[in-house]
């Protein structure tokens, strides 16, 4: 039984799935949602991985590894605002995150 | 045999932790099991032939941005269950879009088909003969040099901004004044008194610097 291309991509699906319902889930914890976004970029990494390799081309771990960058930056600077934001306002609850009235 | 043994495995084991990520009560929970997801993918790219990103994925994921939730989640003093109400009544929604997110996304495999073709010319064609770090090397540093230099720049960005972000002047903490040490002279730091035999004298409290006056 070989493992081909859908496979991956399934897999993949699967992820970026649960992370779009770990998202409404929990609405009310930012943590857990910057995780879940966390794990849709991981799928979208394995998405470009297995096409790399069966393509034969490098480009897209290139892509992947950038991919992997900007999710450290993004990780990075949310969570910086998470602290900032309870230091503040003392909880991290989504729903008093209105004070832009947006 | 053995290769499908082990994308069944890691693929089964990163989707259940995946599942846990985001159903757990408890968030440290939740970042361990994302750390569990991040292995197994690693997992997964090594099967994919890219050894280079799976160790690049246990470094920064798990090393760093895991351990970065970790702390914040450790650090901030929340009170969880409160945040866990509404659970049971986002969940229909949520598996309604998550459902229908997926659904399209296997009927796309399964109706189109993959009509997988591997393009007759590859932008950047795996080299022979090369470990897949060194052939990744010879592509970042030459043909996306520029793309690798912005990435740095933007961790750079976000490493400022993060800084920025949480740094803090707290009042009232005594802090070392190089400067002003080194500017004391015998001229400014004593004083000679002229003091009549049987005489004393006491000196004048010191009134302590504001912080404000740094």
């Amino acid at each position: 039984m070989t493992i081909g291309l859908g496979h991956y991509l399934t897999v993949a699906a699967c992820l970026f799935t649960l992370g779009m319902f770990g998202i409404f889930l929990n609405r009310k914890n930012v943590i857990v949602i910057l995780m879940s976004v966390e794990l849709m970029l991981l799928s979208v990494n394995i998405n470009l991985v297995a096409f790399s390799n069966f393509n034969a081309d490098l480009v897209g771990q290139v892509f992947a590894l950038f991919i992997l960058t900007v999710a450290a930056a993004e990780a990075a600077i949310g969570l910086a605002i998470i602290v900032v934001y309870y230091r503040n306002r003392g909880s991290i609850a989504v729903d008093d995150i209105n004070m832009m009235k947006g | 045999m053995v290769t499908a043994f082990f994308f069944y495995l890691f693929s089964t084991l990163a989707i259940a932790s995946g599942a846990c990520v985001v159903l757990a009560k408890n968030p440290v929970h939740a970042v361990l099991y994302l750390i569990l997801t991040f292995f197994n993918a690693a997992g997964l790219f090594v099967l994919l032939n890219a050894e280079f990103l799976a160790m690049l994925l246990i470094v920064v994921y798990v090393g760093a941005v895991a351990v970065l939730f970790l702390f914040v989640v450790m650090m901030l003093d929340v009170d969880f269950d409160e945040l866990k109400a509404g659970f049971i009544k986002n969940a229909p929604i949520g598996a309604l879009v998550g459902g229908i997110v997926l659904a399209e996304l296997v009927a796309l495999f399964a109706f189109q088909g993959l009509t997988f073709a591997p393009g007759k010319i590859a932008a950047a064609a795996m080299p022979s003969g090369l470990s897949n770090t060194e052939a990744l090397g010879h592509i970042i540093y030459t043909k996306y040099v520029f793309f690798f230099q912005t990435s740095g720049m933007i961790l750079l960005v976000a490493m400022i901004g993060a800084i920025v972000l949480t740094l803090r002047h707290r009042q009232n903490v005594k802090r070392q004044s190089i400067s002003e040490q080194n500017a004391r002279s015998p001229a400014t730091a004593m004083e000679v008194i002229k003091l009549p035999s049987g005489g004393y004298n006491v000196p004048a409290a010191v009134k302590p610097k504001t912080e404000a006056a740094e």
